[in-house]
């Protein structure tokens, strides 16, 4: 467990020269797959929402000083992106089958439209139609890679014991 | 309240009624601290990022380092990039090809068409050059049509592209920039049936074009395509390679022939005599090559006073 940290960051390096090498130049059908982000939620859903979070800050850092962006854009999104899919991990979706499938398909939906947002805010291009229109594909794309990516990243981060997962129910009124 | 009570039971259950609730607590705490910093991080980042340039050289720095990766890393992508270029290529290949394939059929019948309308150019350049030379019969207008058939062994007509709506009429003469091809024998409202002059039942008043004496009528030969210059006495002379043209109507006849004169017919092949027959037998090899009949003028004449 104390490796975790380095092992995820090496993960996410290797991920994210993989993804503007061999994935980003690529667009079927107007979508491209993102592994950088399938392989945080993946990280994110084994490893909690701190870890996730954390994930999410350094990889956008990595991703923005990689592609001369604004630096702390990707950051904001995938920190968010990376804590809320953990705190999933942590609650309810806890070795169940679909929450990988449901988290890459939501977030990626999610991540594209808040990219958009930000790039929109910041007054950088944005053009939406041609986005959204490869929204689908994209998302498609990203669950195929779900299945192998998930099972890689599983292997190399066991999930946690019972004894060591948060466990909180908030009662309402 | 059961249903309260089962919830509280759960929850006491789970963690709160554990001795570790406070540290759930913390780490719950802990936990909103870390987003709550991190998203302050990143906007203040974009911030900084956004306004000024203090960020830039670090970015630089950064990108400079991490420079050798992305070329390792494409370096070792590239077999990979190639072999799903190669496959997609295979796809397109496929579809280029079948898109390919009809572009280059279209392309030849459009080369055809345009072919076909060059030569077409050329013969209505040369019967226009011949409707506009001297040669032209002075009392006639004329029209240009497309030959729609050829003649055959058994039919020695052609139908033409122009009817009753270009002002044809029956008996109207048909002619080339090479000379005469015939008569209008039946007018439809858009296409009209010319007789040629190698019909059997076709007959034209022809003349020696150097000896004009020698006046006779140009009727279908025994060959299919040949004529023979006939009722031409023995005592006129026609010598071989003489040109034979339409004699007209000589004075104001009352049976005037229907063809203009001096419009060519063909050429003297062979003259023969012998003292049995009045006349001579004279073959000629018309200039028109009927077989091969593209286009053509047809004469209309010329409105007079008193009428047509």
């Amino acid at each position: 467990m104390r490796s975790d940290p380095i092992k995820a960051a090496l993960l996410l390096f290797v991920a994210v020269l993989v993804q503007s090498a061999l994935f980003a130049p690529y667009h079927p059908f107007g979508g491209s797959a993102d592994l950088v982000l399938v392989v945080l939620l993946s990280l994110a859903l084994l490893r909690g929402a701190v870890f996730g979070a954390f994930a999410g800050f350094g990889t956008g850092l990595l991703i923005d000083t990689v592609n001369l962006d604004t630096l702390g854009s990707s950051s904001l999104l995938l920190t968010l992106a990376g804590f809320w899919i953990g705190r999933y991990g942590e609650t309810t979706a806890f070795d169940r089958f679909h929450a990988p499938y449901t988290s890459v398909g939501v977030v990626t939906v999610a991540y594209t439209l808040g990219v958009l947002a930000l790039r929109f805010v910041l007054g950088d291009s944005a053009p939406a139609g041609h986005v959204l229109a490869g929204l689908p594909f994209a998302a498609l794309l990203n669950l195929v890679l779900t299945l192998p990516v998930y099972a890689l990243v599983r292997r190399a981060f066991p999930p946690s014991e019972p004894g060591d997962r948060v466990h909180e129910v908030r009662v309402l009124g | 309240m059961p249903r309260n009570r089962t919830v509280r039971l759960a929850v006491l259950g789970s963690s709160a009624a554990a001795p570790g609730n406070s540290q759930n607590r913390s780490s719950a705490l802990r936990r909103r601290l870390v987003i709550l910093t991190l998203v302050m991080a990143s906007l203040v980042l974009i911030t900084i990022s956004f306004r000024s340039s203090a960020l830039d050289s670090a970015q630089s720095y950064g990108a400079s380092a991490l420079r050798p990766f992305e070329i390792v890393a494409t370096r070792v992508a590239r077999p990979f990039r190639d072999g799903a270029g190669w496959a997609r290529g295979l796809f397109d290949a496929k579809a280029q090809n079948r898109k390919l394939t009809r572009e280059v059929e279209q392309l030849r019948q459009l080369v055809a068409r345009q072919e076909g309308a060059v030569e077409q150019n050329i013969r209505l350049q040369k019967l226009l050059r011949y409707a506009n030379s001297p040669s032209f019969p002075q009392d006639y207008d004329w029209v240009a049509a497309q030959v729609l058939t050829s003649p055959s062994d058994f039919n020695q007509s052609v139908t033409i592209a122009a009817g009753r709506d270009r002002g044809i009429a029956l008996q109207d003469i048909v002619v080339t920039n090479r000379g005469l091809v015939g008569q209008v024998t039946k007018v439809f409202a858009s296409q009209s049936r010319v007789t040629l002059i190698t019909d059997p039942d076709s007959a034209v008043r022809a003349v020696d074009e150097i000896s004009q004496s020698a006046i006779g009528i140009v009727d279908h030969g025994s060959a299919v395509d040949s004529l023979v210059f006939d009722r031409v006495t023995k005592d006129k002379k026609v010598s071989y390679g003489d040109t034979i043209i339409t004699a007209g109507s000589p004075g104001n006849g009352k049976l005037p022939s229907l063809y203009p004169r001096n419009i060519l017919i063909g050429v003297v092949t062979s003259v023969n005599q012998s003292d049995t027959e009045i006349f001579k037998d004279i073959q000629v090899e018309p200039f028109v090559d009927f077989s091969s009949l593209q286009s053509v003028l047809v004469l209309i004449p010329k409105p007079t006073p008193a009428g047509r």
